[in-house]
């Protein structure tokens, strides 16, 4: 079958790879009818994510029919619309069960990477490195689902794949960073980061009552999507000083909520930027955490910052002193998507969340190397671009 | 090996960080604490099952069984709820040098197939099975991927269970 692979950093080709079978009692395999770029993959392409392979299916975020099914599925049968989520989840150990999916004991097949580098395994993900259990990704005319009756939800028929695609893992991080950074009826929310996630971050912010968001990016297009689509106010970081910005809107408070969507490539003006660059360049540090910077020192005395965006190793000059001393909660996660997926396609499917207008770009797979070009440089006002595998 | 790692790119170079840093707490046990390190600790999951209903030690998964002469069970439960707790440890303390760096890079580890059958036997009794990878690889890696390759094959029974 045909596959879209990392070759090295920044080189994607598209190969014929073998077709995926069932290998245990609980897999399905599914044809996927789409499958979108998302913004950690950005650092996977260019190589900062360790325990990339050349020749390994990258694709983390899809939707397509169900094909086949192992003797111990219960809840899909062949013909099923389902989308699934980017995390591999067992459903029945500890942190499964007390909805931390993303945490998963058992899905992970190379544990002892995870562990060297973070002290503890976490779940696998759907085409993210062997360090998250090397399992193929989704760019590819089908794929494999372990534990399916956990990471695969039926798509109400009511909503479209390039509405529901992103029900898979953008609509579900953003959502988690709303409900776990503790958003209140009435909050004051800043989202740094207008894309996928970061808009919907925004968007579920306002839907737990939120009295305000504003979201912070410099790309126009974005800001305008976040304003239209999401409800929110925004804040163009390449025009403004986002911290005085921000006290001018809160009173002098400071936002309740700080949600951090951008990631370990953060751009950010100034001296902060090029130092970043320079260590990261200098393999001295690994993530670039400007925009977590920022949330840190923005974020209300007692409030709370989110961490969405993903990271992989160690930082420098991170503001612990301004955490600790403002008593910050500051918190982070992988996506729980399966805590959330459910409740999201009601929503979605009752106009409450808006997707579709996310997927600016469709192409067939076979053309998505350059569709990951447009995607990394926001080329033509590329926001995602959603690959058709079968047409 | 690590500075091959290191010029290999970021991503290498993190993982290449993170094993530097697993060799030197592994060296610093050996070293520094000297005999009052344990060469010979429990290696211990916790399992999701309260301990009314997990299996006696004879009846646990093979994996564990299997390795009833060469290494004692504990089982003991968890707190507040979370499970029970399942151990192993060998009948025999290893010589320091098996439970080096390079040891358990080479595979020779005898406490290797402790950690793999802990996994196992973790996953067996919550969700019945164990998960595989995907079969066959799309991978190739070149000469510079084979450290890596090397540090992929070792992670399902290395780590720092």
């Amino acid at each position: 079958m045909k596959a879209l692979c990392w070759e090295g950093p920044n080189k994607l080709v598209i190969e014929q790879v073998p077709d995926p079978g069932i290998h245990n009692d609980d897999d399905i395999i599914v044809k996927v009818t789409a499958t979108v770029t998302c913004g950690s993959d950005l650092h996977l392409v260019g190589g900062y994510i360790p325990a990339m392979q050349a020749g390994d299916v990258i694709g983390h975020e899809f939707l397509g029919e169900v094909v086949e099914t192992g003797p111990g599925v219960r809840r899909h049968q062949v013909g099923d619309r389902v989308v699934v989520c980017s995390f591999i989840s067992c459903g029945r150990c500890w942190h499964c069960e007390q909805q931390q999916w993303s945490l998963c004991d058992n899905s992970n097949t190379n544990s002892g990477i995870a562990q060297m580098m973070w002290g503890y395994e976490t779940g696998a993900v759907y085409g993210y490195s062997h360090a998250m259990g090397g399992f193929r990704g989704s760019h590819a005319e089908y794929v494999r689902v372990p534990f399916a009756d956990y990471g695969a939800f039926k798509v109400p028929d009511s909503v479209d794949d390039a509405s529901a695609v992103f029900a898979s893992d953008a609509v579900p991080t953003g959502w988690m960073g709303a409900d776990l950074g503790g958003v209140s009826p009435g909050d004051v929310v800043a989202v740094w980061g207008a894309g996928g996630v970061g808009q919907m971050a925004a968007r579920a912010a306002v839907l737990l009552g939120a009295e305000k968001v504003i979201v912070i990016d410099r790309i126009p297009e974005r800001l305008e999507m976040a304003s239209r689509f999401c409800d929110a106010e925004t804040i163009d970081y390449a025009g403004t000083d986002v911290q005085a910005e921000l006290r001018e809107r809160t009173g002098g408070r400071g936002p309740d909520v700080c949600i951090e969507a951008v990631g370990m490539e953060a751009h950010t003006p100034g001296p902060q930027s090029l130092y970043d660059q320079a260590k990261q360049q200098l393999r001295l540090q690994s993530d670039r955490p400007a925009a977590v910077r920022e949330a840190i020192y923005a974020c209300r005395k007692g409030g709370s910052v989110f961490v969405l965006g993903v990271f992989g190793g160690l930082v420098d000059k991170f503001p612990l002193g301004a955490m600790m001393n403002k008593a910050l909660t500051v918190r982070g996660a992988q996506q729980h998507g399966q805590r959330y997926i459910p409740m999201l396609l009601e929503r979605i499917a009752a106009g409450e969340i808006d997707t579709r207008h996310l997927a600016t770009h469709t192409m067939p797979l076979d053309d998505a190397p350059r569709g990951y070009q447009m995607f990394k440089d926001k080329d033509d006002g590329c926001v995602r671009a959603l690959f058709r595998p079968h047409g | 090996m690590l500075a091959v790692l290191a010029a290999s790119g970021s991503g290498l170079a993190a993982v290449a960080a993170a094993a530097a840093a697993a060799a030197a707490r592994v060296s610093r046990a050996a070293g520094t604490f000297g005999d009052r390190e344990p060469r010979n600790r429990w290696l211990m999951v916790t399992v999701n099952r309260p301990p009314g209903q997990f299996p006696a030690a004879s009846e646990l998964p093979e994996p564990v069984t299997r390795l009833h002469d060469r290494a004692e069970v504990m089982i003991r439960p968890a707190p507040a709820g979370r499970g029970t707790e399942l151990g192993l440890r060998l009948r025999e303390a290893p010589p320091a040098s098996s439970v080096s760096l390079g040891a358990r890079l080479s595979g020779t580890d005898p406490r290797r197939e402790l950690r793999a059958a802990l996994r196992d036997a973790k996953s067996l009794i919550e969700t019945g099975e164990v998960i595989v990878p995907d079969e066959p690889p799309t991978t190739h890696p070149g000469p510079l991927g084979k450290p890596l390759d090397l540090l992929i094959r070792r992670s399902g029974q290395e780590g720092r269970l």
